[in-house]
């Protein structure tokens, strides 16, 4: 065993040691509240990297970068449902430094995960909102109904046959999937992926019939005929999808969108935050992100949502409304 | 002749200068974060991806990304050839033969071998994807959850009707693997599984830490153990470059490595992790001599190589055909064609033809430039293996440690690659093969959720997966080796084999 020449062992073990106590702290220096930003600012997102929610981030990432005059790194810390890095984020020092990027996952995590180590509402100070990605009901090209009115009487007669894909617990698509089934009223075979990419795959495959997904994953499909788009799931029609309808035009009440925000630690100080805001509006503003926005199918929120009070008011609202709809244990 | 038009048009487009630049910058860094444990490619094309808004061509920055991602296939190999530390899921295989060539004196030759396989199969790739992206993309969407999961099957159990020692072991240990790699939030009802309340495990075990403590470290234990060890790893180098024989050697497994790897790399998922085990097992399967695998077979490193190679281009076949990213990287390139303005998806090869052929050509230029970037290199590394062993030693644990660190920036990784440090020790001491356990880890996952997903879409019928005929025919195969691995003949065969080895 190594044991018998702890010596040799001891030299090789010991970097490791090293590396271990090395990360055990980490530094923090709230008092310049006033000078901030005086270093780089890390956004963390708590997706992979290339899924929509990181594309996002990255797209402010440069013009706030420009705002706050200081470097934005965007870091991902991936890991059940995006709760990692909640956690993460709760738990940095309030300077400003560690900003969390997070979609409407934040708002049905306390009712996903009965032990969170963090609460969205008290451990986070809201930064504001980002933007609402719209979702489109989609279906594989054969699926039999052709209109959206079709297919609310094909789901109503035939609920027990039809596979509804999601790309897995807390994710976007399996949230608008139950808000579907509940104002529909039935119960679809859910069938749970691991993320988008899989899930878009089995559905151009036919492999399940039906799913609903963020335009920032589902436009390239649909316009290229790969997948049927029955309806959008916002007040009004896209500029992305100028011809699929709103599920509410087709008689179906069902509104959602995968709204995005910025929050920090609790406790980070008023000046830092309201810096922060300014940077995130002032991105919000920029032409290049309008246009790339534009092109995944969405839009940047207006400036009344981009703030603390609005983003907060959102985030209450939807805590609410997910904990009603998600089951216990489900 | 249209093929030749358009590989025309596209080696028109790669030779462009800022291209072939570009190209060489890819392949460099790629190569450079394959050889570090932890930072893969998909976190270096992220942080690339910002600069490349900047691009006035998208061509140029598509190639650039594509570069890391075949020029990091190729530099995990590096590390997993000389120092047994794989940096990626899929050369975890290429360790097992190549760090015992390099034990041997050979690390020259089992790096160039994999420099060459690689480019042989990169070369054919390119073809294959010019020839038959369409058709394949008809056979990765004709696989649903059964057949998905009927390949893993059949994976598993030719793994361990090959194993070298008691396939008794290599069962166990691909149990092991399995179980482990459920540790986590299950992603179907966000369940935590063994987790013990411990947030840290929410996530589960990463596969860097699992890899580099079951082989970097755990080798580091076993050397330190050895009485006999000479302060070095290897005595004298046996020259640098293979011989005429070894070169013959490889050409049948880099010819079936490179078919096996086309094809596999098409299915979404770990189409490259699937492609480099399965050459392996096939390469010992119908080799003259399979006793020579796992100590020094130069067709273990070639296939393997060959194959995950010739996945890492094929994979881009879904994204290029129907827009479907096939894993994280290609999602990422996908990200970077929307936000140049281009539709990834069918569109793309009529609406396109620069981009898509230019690439194609330009995974051909940059394995090229791979090889001349990489030959060149292996003097090089090879002299890091004369390093004595307390520098290496310690340097290879900080190596690993800072890699794994940052992965998610979490202390719980490095702590990890103690855990499974010792682990590994302990299971080559007991004479269990840790490449089992890291398969079954691996593909654990794949395994599971496309068992689960088939059931709730048959509504619990088991006989979907006998019904559906590619689903069938996969489970029959693994039959046929599970019988044939039972038979009295080969049976005897394995035990002569086992009895060399005590």
């Amino acid at each position: 065993m190594a044991l018998s020449r702890p010596l040799r062992a001891a030299a090789a073990l010991a970097p490791l040691a090293l590396v271990l106590a090395a990360c055990g702290d980490g530094g923090g220096d709230d008092e310049a509240a006033a000078n901030y930003p005086e270093e780089s600012v890390s956004i963390i997102v708590p997706f992979s990297a290339g899924g929509p929610t990181d594309t996002v981030t990255r797209l402010i990432a440069e013009p706030m970068a420009e705002a706050l005059g200081q470097q934005v790194l965007v870091e991902n810390v991936e890991g059940a449902g995006g709760t990692v890095a909640g956690s993460e984020a709760a738990g940095a020092d309030p300077d400003g430094y560690t900003v969390l990027m997070h979609h409407i996952g934040m708002s049905t995590a306390p009712t996903l995960y009965e032990d969170l180590a963090y609460d969205p509402l008290t451990d986070f100070e809201t930064v504001g909102l980002v933007t609402e990605v719209p979702m489109t009901i989609i279906a594989r090209s054969d699926f039999e109904p052709e209109t959206m009115e079709d297919l609310i009487t094909y789901l109503q007669e035939n609920a027990d046959s039809v596979n509804l894909a999601n790309a897995g617990v807390g994710a976007a698509s399996q949230l608008c999937g139950l808000l579907l089934q509940d104002a529909l009223g039935v119960e679809l075979n859910e069938v749970p992926y691991d993320g988008t990419g899989p899930a878009m795959t089995e559905l151009v495959g036919g492999q399940v019939d039906l799913m609903c997904d963020q335009t920032t994953n589902t436009t390239n499909q649909i316009n290229a005929g790969e997948v049927k788009a029955y309806a959008v799931t916002t007040p009004d029609r896209i500029d992305a999808l100028p011809d699929v309808p709103t599920a509410i035009e087709s008689g179906l009440d069902l509104e959602v969108s995968v709204w995005h925000g910025l929050y920090v630690p609790a406790e980070t100080p008023e000046e830092i935050v309201t810096t922060l805001t300014e940077a995130l509006q002032q991105a919000l503003t920029n032409q290049t992100v309008i246009d790339e926005m534009a092109a995944l199918g969405t839009a940047p929120v207006a400036e009344d949502q981009a703030t603390p009070e609005a983003h907060t008011a959102k985030l209450e609202e939807q805590i609410d409304l997910w904990a009603g709809l998600i089951s216990p244990g489900r | 002749m249209e093929l030749l038009d358009n590989l025309a048009l596209g080696l028109q487009v790669a030779f462009q200068w800022q291209n072939v630049l570009f190209c060489l910058l890819g392949v460099a860094l790629g190569t450079a974060v394959g050889v570090l444990p932890g930072i893969g490619p998909t976190a270096t094309v992220a942080m690339l991806l910002p600069i490349t808004y900047t691009f006035d061509e998208p061509v140029t920055a598509i190639i650039m990304l594509a570069g890391i991602y075949y020029g990091a296939q190729y530099g995990g190999s590096t590390t997993a050839i000389l120092i047994n530390l794989p940096g990626e899921s899929s050369s975890a295989v290429t360790a097992l033969d190549g760090h015992q060539l390099a034990l041997q004196g050979k690390a020259g030759t089992a790096l160039a071998v994999a420099a060459i396989s690689s480019f042989i199969a990169g070369t054919v790739a390119t073809v294959v994807i010019a020839v038959a992206a369409p058709p394949l993309t008809d056979v990765a969407l004709e696989f649903g959850q059964a057949e998905l999961f009927s390949v893993v099957v059949l994976g598993f159990i030719v793994s361990i009707a090959l194993a070298s020692g008691s396939p008794l072991k290599a069962l166990a240990m691909i149990v092991l693997g399995v179980l482990l790699s459920t540790v986590g939030r299950d992603s179907f009802t966000n369940t935590a599984r063994f987790t013990f309340g411990q947030p840290a495990l929410d996530g589960g075990f990463n596969f860097v830490s699992v890899a580099v403590g079951l082989f970097g470290i755990a080798e580091i234990l076993r050397n330190l153990h050895d009485p006999h060890h000479t302060g070095r790893i290897v005595g004298a180098v046996k020259g640098l470059w293979p011989s005429r024989s070894d070169l013959r050697k490889i050409g049948g497994p880099v010819a079936r490595a490179t078919g096996l790897g086309s094809i596999l790399g098409v299915l979404p998922g770990g189409g490259h992790v699937l492609a480099s085990f399965g050459s392996y097992a096939l390469e010992k399967k119908i080799s003259k001599n399979p006793k020579e695998f796992g100590r020094g077979a130069i067709a273990g490193v070639a296939g393997p190589e060959a194959a995950n190679n010739a996945a890492a281009q094929t994979s881009f076949i879904p994204l290029l055909t129907l827009g479907l990213p096939a894993n994280g990287v290609m999602a990422m390139i996908a990200g970077a064609l929307i936000l140049q303005g281009i539709t990834p998806g069918p569109g793309v090869l009529t609406d396109e033809p620069e981009l898509v052929w230019g690439l194609i050509a330009s995974m051909w230029i940059g394995n090229l430039l791979l090889v001349l970037l990489n030959l060149p290199l292996i003097g090089i590394w090879v002299k890091m293996l004369s390093v004595p062993y307390w520098i290496l030693f310690p340097s290879i644990i900080i190596f690993a440690s800072i890699g794994c660190y940052s992965i998610r920036g979490n202390i719980w990784e490095v702590l990890g690659v103690v855990v499974f440090g010792a682990g590994g020790f302990l299971l080559i001491r007991a004479g269990c093969e840790p490449v089992p356990l890291l398969l079954g880890f691996v593909l654990g996952p794949f395994l599971e959720e496309n068992l689960r997903r088939a059931l709730i879409i048959s509504r619990g019928d088991p006989m979907t997966f006998i019904e559906r005929p590619i689903s069938a025919t996969l489970l029959g195969l693994a039959l046929v080796a599970l019988v044939l691995a039972l038979l009295p003949a080969i049976r005897r065969k394995r035990e002569v084999v086992f009895a060399e080895e005590e």
